[in-house]
């Protein structure tokens, strides 16, 4: 059992390093605690590793300013706890508010809070097609990821197949580190465009974001990537691996190619499982098309004393973010008694006014990019859980009054070790359609512990005592 | 709010969606009865839906005996109720001694069966009982046995007895629980959240909640609750086929047809009755690992993927209530199985079919009744 700080932070991406430096400047003591092995999380992954590199180079200057923050993080005196996965998180009244179980070096651990922030961020959306399980298809986040910790990329040309700016982004990237792109399969709906507009003129208080998208387009069209635009459906094929793909633009026929490599992306939701786990109140986000825990203005979810910062409250970037995490920070050093609510109040007013402009261009992006219906319809045979491999099909004939949890007893979608991460907004459209309700109505599956798996003798050698009833 | 909801009258109401509430569902309506059946929540939400579902015989108290011979019959024939075999797989269930002493209270309970005529256990020496768990620890020396006992799949048994109970007639009420009991002429009317029902007799099977309901009919339950966590973990090559526990500690455990081990015995959760809410407590569930661990020593890396609780009472002597109210007439109860009812669901449903038919029971039910809990309430 470790020593109890004031404040534990999951999470070493842009909020949780803000929110621990900040916290650290007022005198409270954190531990922050992330899986990987270095801060940055998955936006400035490996930042301190790449730094003065080609691969750095080719990341670009909204990745290299990750480095300033990990230098500040790691001059602030936190207690750094990298490698650590939090598998399970309790209540723990009255001795000190909170239990956080921490996995490490194949051991476990628990180190006692007055508050949790947690800091996890974003997961890319489930999107289920046929084949998309396959050997060779892989998500765009993944692709980025190998890029960033082991500068690789892939060495025959890429399909790429998707919406949002992250495949934007990545094509550019990989463009710069002399990566091939077979072709850019847009699966973002042409009337996005019309619904889009009207964010427009509130958006281009942050022109600079907007700018920086023109310019990935801009690559991408004087790269001569071969561009398919409104591409409804796509499916994968292959014996043991990925062979061909098959696309087809709404309206059109569907044209199939052969591939070896396919990457797919259909934006991002926040990361909600632990404060579905806590039983933290959820508001569905119509405008995300996603759950989000219901935040009071410090960052404060239905449970006292658990805070979410970052993209895992709302998708809204690495300066949102940051700046999330910061006010956070306040809300938590004035429950803690280190800032009166009047300082709280005045230190937050800049921060919250940069956090306006820094969501400026949201609604516009999220009007934009707002994933196409096919997403949430998959096909009577495509795996949905790929854990248990169940289908659409399978889920649609289950679906019954119970809601997600009844049909997860029932066909065991969401009942394997990804706890339901993978399928879980795909089996709640699925219901909503087949009950004609809405996603928002139907829920979400219960999440149960453990958040990540952990062994039977990690948890026979556990070291805790335990509470007196 | 009750008022709206237009009234429908049955013959039998049942109020609990569990598998007891639905056994009962079925064969009263297999007897010719109209039934209504009352959920507050959905089919299976609580410990039906939790339960590790051992069909066991084996190490059970012996005033259940009877009817859990009939029942184990009954599970060997579970096609011929449900029209599905639920799961079931006849692979035995085996109670595992660690030392001399533990065998020697196996051995203690095997002979007072036999003196009263039973046979369906067993003592097995270490070497069959290595020959039944290739994998079980060295220092284990024997064994009570029962060869015809198994486990079965509990969602599985569920959507069997809810689609027999609908396709006998049954009308299943989910999302509805019972606000209110009223006394009209002969009948108790029940008012639900979402419907009101009629009928001269009212089944409760409504689990952890049941202490509750009979509170409404004005039947005082002295009722416990239990919390019992499971783990489940990932697919593991084909490892164990029978269902075991042991003589010295809290443990079931048993591999799924799927691979995952399924990882039980009593260890409790924390839980909240009123909010409908179990919370694990990783720290207490450590012993479950540890007794695992301590049977089954190669499973010290294999990966739990799922923990849960799932919510039941239980009462001071852990046998169940099965019989008349004392004190409601037409009200009768079937809660209180304290961890061990799975078994029992086929024949518990018969019995209280035949109570509502006819008043009485060829079953041997009588140390089953509510009055020996509340008898010694009163003289406490």
């Amino acid at each position: 059992m470790s020593k109890l700080q004031d404040v534990a932070v999951l999470g070493a991406g842009p909020a949780g390093m803000a929110a621990a430096v900040r916290l650290r400047a007022l005198g409270v003591p954190v531990a922050l605690i992330d899986e990987q092995p270095a801060p940055g999380g998955q936006i400035w992954r490996n930042v301190e590793g790449n730094e003065n590199t080609a691969v750095g180079k080719a990341l670009g200057s909204d990745y290299a300013a990750g480095a300033a923050a990990a230098a500040a993080l790691n001059e602030s005196g936190c207690v750094l706890r990298f490698g650590n996965q939090l598998w399970q998180l309790e209540d723990a009244q009255p001795e000190a508010k909170w239990r956080v179980f921490v996995k490490a070096g194949g051991g476990l651990d628990m180190l006692p809070a007055s508050a949790v922030l947690l800091a996890g961020g974003a997961q890319e959306r489930p999107n289920p097609f046929p084949g998309w399980t396959l050997p060779g298809v892989v998500s765009v986040g993944a692709a980025q990821i190998l890029m960033k910790t082991a500068g690789q990329i892939p060495e025959e040309p890429v399909w790429i197949a998707g919406s949002g700016p992250l495949p934007l982004l990545y094509m550019t990237q990989l463009l710069a580190l002399g990566g091939k792109i077979a072709g850019y399969l847009d699966t973002s709906p042409r009337g996005n465009l019309a619904a889009a507009l009207p964010h427009l003129p509130r958006a281009l208080a942050a022109w600079k974001d907007l700018r920086k998208g023109l310019g990935w387009l801009q690559t991408l069209r004087r790269s001569g990537v071969p561009v398919v635009k409104d591409v409804a459906e796509i499916a994968a094929a292959g014996n043991d691996r990925l062979e061909s793909l098959t696309y087809r633009p709404r309206g059109s026929k569907a044209v199939t190619v052969p591939a070896r490599l396919l990457l797919v992306h259909e934006g991002v939701v926040p990361g909600i499982h632990v404060t579905m786990a806590m039983g933290c109140a959820h508001d569905w986000r119509d405008d995300q098309v996603c759950f989000a825990p219901r935040l009071d203005g410090w960052g404060e979810t239905s449970r006292a004393g658990l805070y979410v910062a970052g993209d895992g409250a709302g998708i809204g970037g690495a300066e949102a973010a940051r700046l999330r995490g910061e006010i956070a920070a306040l809300g938590i050093a004035c429950k803690l008694g280190k800032l009166s609510e009047a300082e709280a109040r005045q230190l937050a007013a800049p921060l919250r006014r940069a956090l306006d402009r820094a969501l400026a261009p949201r609604r516009f992006l999220d009007a934009l990019y707002r994933p196409r219906p096919e997403v949430f319809a998959p096909a009577e045979e495509t795996v949905v859980c790929r854990c248990e491999e169940v289908t659409a099909g399978q889920i649609r004939r289950a679906a019954g009054k119970g809601g997600p949890n009844q049909l997860k007893a029932f066909t065991r979608a969401g009942m394997g070790p990804c706890q339901g991460r993978q399928c879980g907004y795909t089996v709640s459209h699925l219901l909503a359609h087949s009950l004609n309700s809405s996603a928002a109505e139907v829920g979400f599956f219960h999440v149960r512990p453990p958040l990540k798996p952990v062994t039977l003798g990690e948890l026979a050698t556990l070291e805790i005592e335990e509470a007196t009833p | 709010m009750t008022g709206g909801n237009p009234t429908t009258l049955y013959d039998v109401v049942v109020v609990g969606g569990g598998l007891h509430g639905l056994s009962a569902a079925l064969h009263l309506a297999r007897g010719g009865a109209r039934v209504g059946l009352l959920e507050r929540a959905w089919i299976g939400r609580h410990a039906s839906g939790a339960s590790a579902a051992g069909v066991r015989t084996l190490g059970r108290p012996i005033a259940e005996l009877p009817i859990s011979l009939e029942a184990m019959a009954m599970w060997h024939d579970i096609r011929g109720l449900v029209d599905d075999d639920c799961g079931f797989h006849m692979h035995g269930q085996i109670k595992v001694a660690e030392n001399a002493s533990e065998l020697a209270g196996l051995r203690q309970r095997d002979e007072q069966l036999r003196a009263l005529g039973y046979r369906h256990e067993e003592i097995v020496d270490a070497q069959e009982l290595r020959r039944l768990l290739p994998p079980i620890a060295p220092h284990c020396v024997g064994a009570a046995v029962a060869r015809d006992n198994g486990a079965a799949d509990p969602h599985r048994t569920l959507q069997a007895f809810r689609r027999s109970a609908e396709a006998a007639g049954v009308a299943i009420y989910e999302g509805c629980g019972v606000e209110r009991v009223e006394s009209v002429a002969e009948r108790w009317r029940l008012c639900g959240s979402r419907a009101t029902v009629e009928a001269p007799v009212v089944v409760n099977a409504a689990g952890a909640w049941a202490g509750r309901l009979a509170a409404l009919f004005g039947d005082g339950v002295p009722l416990g609750t239990k919390a019992s966590m499971m783990i489940v973990t990932e697919r593991v090559a084909p490892y164990i086929a029978p269902v075991v526990s042991c003589a010295g500690r809290a443990l079931s455990f048993k591999q799924t047809d799927r691979g995952t081990l399924l990882i039980g015995g009593g260890v409790q959760g924390r839980f909240d009755l009123q909010a409908e809410k179990t919370t694990v407590d990783f720290v207490a569930l450590r012993r479950a690992a540890q007794a695992a661990i301590a049977l089954f020593p190669s499973v010290v890396g294999v990966a739990m993927t799922r923990v849960w609780a799932g919510l039941e009472a239980k009462t001071e002597d852990l046998l169940p209530v099965i019989g008349p109210s004392p004190s409601a007439p037409g009200l009768l109860h079937a809660f209180g199985f304290s961890g061990h009812g799975f078994q029992l669901v086929p024949v518990v449903g018969a019995i209280i079919a035949e109570l509502a038919a006819s008043g009485s029971t060829t079953r041997q039910i009588a140390p089953f009744a509510l009055e020996r809990l509340t008898v010694k309430e009163a003289a406490a």
